[in-house]
Order: structure tokens, then sequence, then C-alpha cells
């Protein structure tokens, strides 16, 4: 059968955000296959929104509810989503913390491999067929999925979520019984509860050039004017202590795709880029004209960051406040 | 305390990718390898924990080509114990590979497996996963920090906006990620010592696996971007552009 099963994520009740480019994705796929999506979602009990995801994509809506999985439960929501997946013909995961732990689990129990942290997807004689960076960002990798079901899971903000008009019934799903062989005890928020870099539409990296930990501030500062922004860091400020390992971006760090990334104090080596070069537009600001970045940068200011981002911060706030 | 790290031989990040004739993989001539970094951090715990624990082993593993073994040496020059090669080429497929490491390890006696998050070439973050599946394992993946209380594990790792705390009983997997600890460097007389190591090498079939590489390409190139301006004179211009260009103002 061509349907195909989307894996939302939810956390404290409300959806996730990226669970709107799964089904996006899921949508996609289906939609080649002249298939329908079901998603299926985990959690400890009704989730917000779950009865809206028809506009998103959702033929059905499975909502598996379980008290373990008030935390991420890595054996129950294995369990059930590879209860669920055996009548799919492919399964869409998010690249996220929880989608990359939850993958490869649902991938083994099934005997197949995910194609991970994918770019596009398309469909050709039936099968499917995900394109995904590799070697660091430095190639694209073509890659058919010949087993059944087809799992996939999709890199954080590449699949815009859609708006169409599907049934999206919520229907519950049983949890199959399931040995919790890990246990999630609890989910320590850090000091802010700020946007993951990973995931936020705007993110504004600052490196080695800002001198100074506290001069973060000023990024913290464009961060607000924008609304939507998260602050990323270069590996360099990261092992100097300056900011949270969280927070890099890079090979070893995160990778983003946001909509918007700007690069402050940034060299841009070759690991960092590999972290940020698909986002959809890159500003750098950096006072040498001959810095990496600007190679990668769709607009780039060259000049001294302390006098360019107080300024920057206030027209951005200007036009935000024009909306 | 026994331990097996998986190690993976791959690209050094810092070399440029040459695309080979083939069209699928990529031109060896002239690319410098060296052990994954997040293995490293495997290593490293490894090493950390069996000394803390006075006796034990740690076994390094790779699945590779008959050069991994300069990648095991290295390991085995930080501390390790003894590698072992599972020898076989083309292991692109992330549940073949687990398939083989596993099968070695089953019967191993580990209290603890220590993996990467995620190996930098394939980019799969899958591998360390599926081995504790196919071993029947619990598994906590991309820890930042792990603590060990005789033989419950308990793990932290960076979730969006968050750090999830888990724990489970050993034996089992665990994943490592970057911030878990610093990697030493090989002394001089580790470098001696790791030559009279034993390298077990293991002829390995893999299986043909669900995925198939179709093609190999360079990423799009980013259409050439411009330099504003000099200075903070060039900010309205780049407030222009990101409103009425790029659209994302
Ligand atoms: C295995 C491996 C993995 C790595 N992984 C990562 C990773 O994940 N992420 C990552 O970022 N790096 C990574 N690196 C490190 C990477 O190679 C670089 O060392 C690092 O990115 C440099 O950080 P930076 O750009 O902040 O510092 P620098 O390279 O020192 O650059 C600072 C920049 O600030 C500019 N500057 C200084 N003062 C000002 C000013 N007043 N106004 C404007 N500009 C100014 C300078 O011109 C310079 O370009 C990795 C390296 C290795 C070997
Ligand atoms: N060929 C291999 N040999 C040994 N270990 C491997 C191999 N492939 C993957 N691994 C281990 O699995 C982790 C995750 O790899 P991957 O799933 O490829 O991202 C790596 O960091 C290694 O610890």
């Amino acid at each position: 059968m061509s349907t195909v099963l989307a894996v939302l994520e939810s956390r404290s009740g409300s959806l996730r955000k990226v669970s709107l480019e799964v089904i996006a994705a899921a949508r996609q796929l289906a939609d080649a296959m002249g298939g329908t999506v079901d998603a299926l979602l985990c959690a400890e009990s009704a989730v917000a929104g779950s009865d809206a995801l028809g506009a998103a994509g959702a033929d059905r809506v499975w909502l598996a509810t379980h008290p373990a999985f008030a935390l991420y439960s890595p054996d129950g929501q294995a369990a059930t989503v590879a209860a669920a997946a055996a009548s799919h013909a492919a399964v869409v995961f998010a690249a996220s913390a929880t989608g990359r732990d939850l993958a490869p689990r649902v991938a083994a129990r099934l005997g197949v491999s995910c194609a991970t942290d994918v770019t596009a997807l398309a469909v050709e004689g039936g099968t499917v067929i995900a394109t995904r960076p590799v070697y660091a960002g430095k190639a694209l990798q073509r890659v058919q999925l010949s087993g059944s079901p087809a799992l996939v899971s999709v890199r954080p903000n590449t699949f815009a979520a859609v708006s169409v008009a599907r049934a999206g019934t919520v229907e519950s799903f049983a949890v199959p019984s399931f040995e919790a062989r890990v246990v999630v005890s609890e989910v320590k928020a850090p000091p802010s509860a700020a946007l993951d870099v990973a995931e936020a539409p705007v993110v504004i990296s600052g490196g080695r050039g800002l001198k100074e930990p506290q001069h973060f501030a000023l990024l913290e500062s464009l961060a607000a004017a924008f609304g939507n922004a998260a602050v990323g860091a270069s590996r360099a400020v990261v092992d100097a202590g300056w900011r949270d390992h969280g927070a890099q971006v890079g090979q070893t760090g995160k990778t983003v795709s946001p909509g918007l990334y700007i690069a402050v104090g940034i060299s841009g080596a070759i690991q960092h880029l590999a972290g940020m070069r698909t986002a959809k537009v890159i500003v750098a600001i950096n006072r040498d004209k001959d810095a990496p970045i600007f190679k990668v940068a769709d607009y780039g200011i060259v000049g001294d960051l302390f006098e360019i981002l107080p300024r920057l911060t206030e027209e951005v706030r200007k036009a935000r406040a024009e909306h | 305390m026994r331990i097996a790290v998986c190690l993976k031989r791959v690209p050094d990040t810092t070399t440029s990718i040459v695309i080979a004739a083939d069209g699928k993989s990529i031109s060896e001539a002239g690319v410098k390898f060296v052990a994954n970094p997040y293995d490293e951090y495997a290593i490293e715990e490894a090493l950390k924990l069996r000394d803390a624990a006075g006796s034990g082993e740690v076994v390094v593993v790779s699945l590779g080509a008959d050069q991994a073994q300069e990648t095991i040496r290295t390991a085995l020059a930080m501390g390790a114990d003894r590698g072992v090669l599972l020898q076989a080429t083309g292991a692109s497929d992330a549940l073949e590979a687990a398939r083989a490491i596993a099968a070695e390890l089953k019967d191993g006696g580990f209290d603890l497996v220590l993996c990467g998050k995620v190996s930098v070439d394939d980019y799969h973050h899958q591998v360390g996963v599926m081995v504790a599946e196919l071993l029947g394992w619990p598994c906590i993946t991309a820890v930042v920090a792990l603590k060990l209380d005789g033989t419950t594990a308990t793990a932290e790792r960076e979730i969006e906006g968050g750090v999830e705390v888990s724990s489970c009983q050993l034996p089992a997997v665990i994943t490592c990620d970057k911030g878990l600890n610093t990697p030493r460097l090989p002394a001089l007389k580790g470098i001696m010592a790791a030559k009279k190591k034993p390298l077990e090498l293991k002829p390995t079939t893999l299986g043909p696996g669900t995925t198939t590489v179709l093609s190999l390409t360079p990423p799009a190139e980013r259409k050439p971007g411009r330099i504003v301006g000099e200075g903070v004179e060039a900010v309205p211009e780049l407030i222009q552009l990101l409103k009425t260009e790029a659209k994302v103002l």
C-alpha cells in the first residue's frame, strides 16, 4: 500500500514545528506514489493542534498515548513506530535530536537502513530516491531505497510546511507492549528558554572576532530584534568556554539550514561552513575582506563588528516594527 | 571493565573532495584519512573508564579497508589494548555495517560499547544504535556526559532547547558527542608501544543492504555573493537587500 507514515514530535503537549515539515515531506512522497499520509504522534495525552493536521497534509492522524511518553521513550516510541510502519511504503522522521535517536532503532527493527538528514526527495519507478549531504556538506549523495518500508529523516528547515485540505481524522493508535531499557528521567532546560540553532528561522553566530564572551550580548540584542533568531557560535569560542556546545555550528556542532544566517567575526573555516552552507541566505560581517566566509556569503559587510552591530540591530528593530 | 570502541577511518575534513570516475564515490588519491572525530571521544571515554575501574580492556573495532589498520594503531597509541579490523570495502549501508560489527561484538563479553554519534563522511547517525538493537542492548545517543554507578549508566544528551537525562543498565551502547571529554594526543611512548599491541585482521563479507548510492555530486555552488559595502554606512543597504531581494526581513 502506498501510504506514507509521518513520525511527528511534540513536547509538553504541543506540537514541534518540525512536525509540519515532516508531514510536508510525507505529503510529497505520498502524492508522487498516489498514496495517503498517516501522521503518528506519540504523547502522554492529547496534543494541542493534532486535530488540525489535515490542513498540513495529513489524511489521518494516529495518536498513540502512553504515560511513558511524557518524556521521550526510546524503546516505547521505537516499538510504536515500528508497529505503525509495518503497513506503510515509506516512513518520514525529522532529523532532530529525537528523530536521529529514533529512526535507526526503528530501521534496525524493520531490517532496513534509513536515509538520514535528507534535503530532497523523489520517487522514481516506484522507489524513493533521497538526496543528502555527505562528507561534511562537500558532496551530495543520491541514494535509492530498496527496502520496505523506505525510511528517511528530513533536515529541519528544508521542507516547507504546506497548506492543503485533507481530512486529518484523529484516531487512537494502540501502543504495543515494550520494555523500557532506556529511561529518560528529566529534561533540564538551559538558563534561557532560547530557540535552538538547529531549528530557528534566523541564526546569528559569533566567532573569535567578538574578542570577549560578554560581547555576545551584541548578538543577543540582534537576535531579540529579529524575534525569531537563535545565537550560534564557532568552535573556537565554544572551545574557549564562551558559549555552550549546544550553540556550536559546524562539522562537530550542529548543521543548520535557517532562512537567514548571519556570521559575525567568523573566518569561515571549512568545518564551520559544513554546518551552515545550506542556509537560504548568508550574511557575513568581518573586518578582513579576504576572509573565506565572504565566498559563501550572499551579502557581506567588511568592517568592525563593534561599529556595525548596534546600527544593524537598530535597523532590524525598525524594519520589524513596520510589519 | 571490558569496553569496545567502534572506530571508523574517514577522510580528514580539511581535505577537499574529488569525485571518482564512477560518479558515486570519492577519489582517495591524496586524501588524508583520520579517525572519525566523534570516535576519538569514544576512545578517550573508554580509556578513562578502564583506568578508573583499575582493570579491564579497551578493544578497538573497525570495519573498513586495510588502511584502517593505521587508524586503529593511533587508537592503540592513545592507550587502547588491542584492535580488530573487519576487512571489507564499500561499507556504506548503515545496517550492513552494524550487522558486521554486532556479529564481532556479540560474544566478546563487553560491558560497554562506545561509538561516535555520527561518522563525518556518511553522516548516518545510525550504526551505533543499530549495533545496540542487533545485540538487544539499551542505547543512549549523542552523549555529552556519562556516569557509571555499578551497572547503571546515566547520561546527558543535548536536545533542542535542553538537556535530556537518561539511564540504562549495562551492557549498553553509548554514542559520544563533542563535549564529553577532551581526547588525549598519543605520546611517543604510546606510539612505540602501539606497534607491539595485537591487531587482528578478519575478512568480512557485507550483505547488499537496502540503500544504493546512485550518484555523488558537488553541492550546488552558492551563487556568487557580494560585498555590500564597508563599515556602518553599508547597513541601510544591507537592510534594503534583506527586505526586497532576499525577502527575509
Ligand atoms: C576536526 C575539526 C572539527 C571542527 N569543527 C568545527 C565546527 O564544528 N565549527 C566551527 O566553527 N569550527 C570547527 N573547527 C574549527 C575551525 O577549523 C576553525 O578553527 C574555527 O571555525 C575558527 O573560529 P572563528 O571563525 O571564530 O575564529 P577565527 O578563525 O580566529 O576568525 C575570527 C574572525 O573574526 C574576524 N574579526 C576579528 N575582529 C573583528 C572585528 N572587530 N570585526 C569584524 N571581524 C573581526 C577576523 O577577521 C577573523 O576572520 C573544527 C576543526 C577541526 C580540525
Ligand atoms: N565502518 C565502521 N567501522 C567502525 N565503526 C563504525 C563504522 N561505521 C560507523 N561506525 C561507528 O558508528 C558511529 C556512527 O556512524 P554512522 O552511523 O555512520 O554515522 C561511528 O562514530 C562509529 O563509532
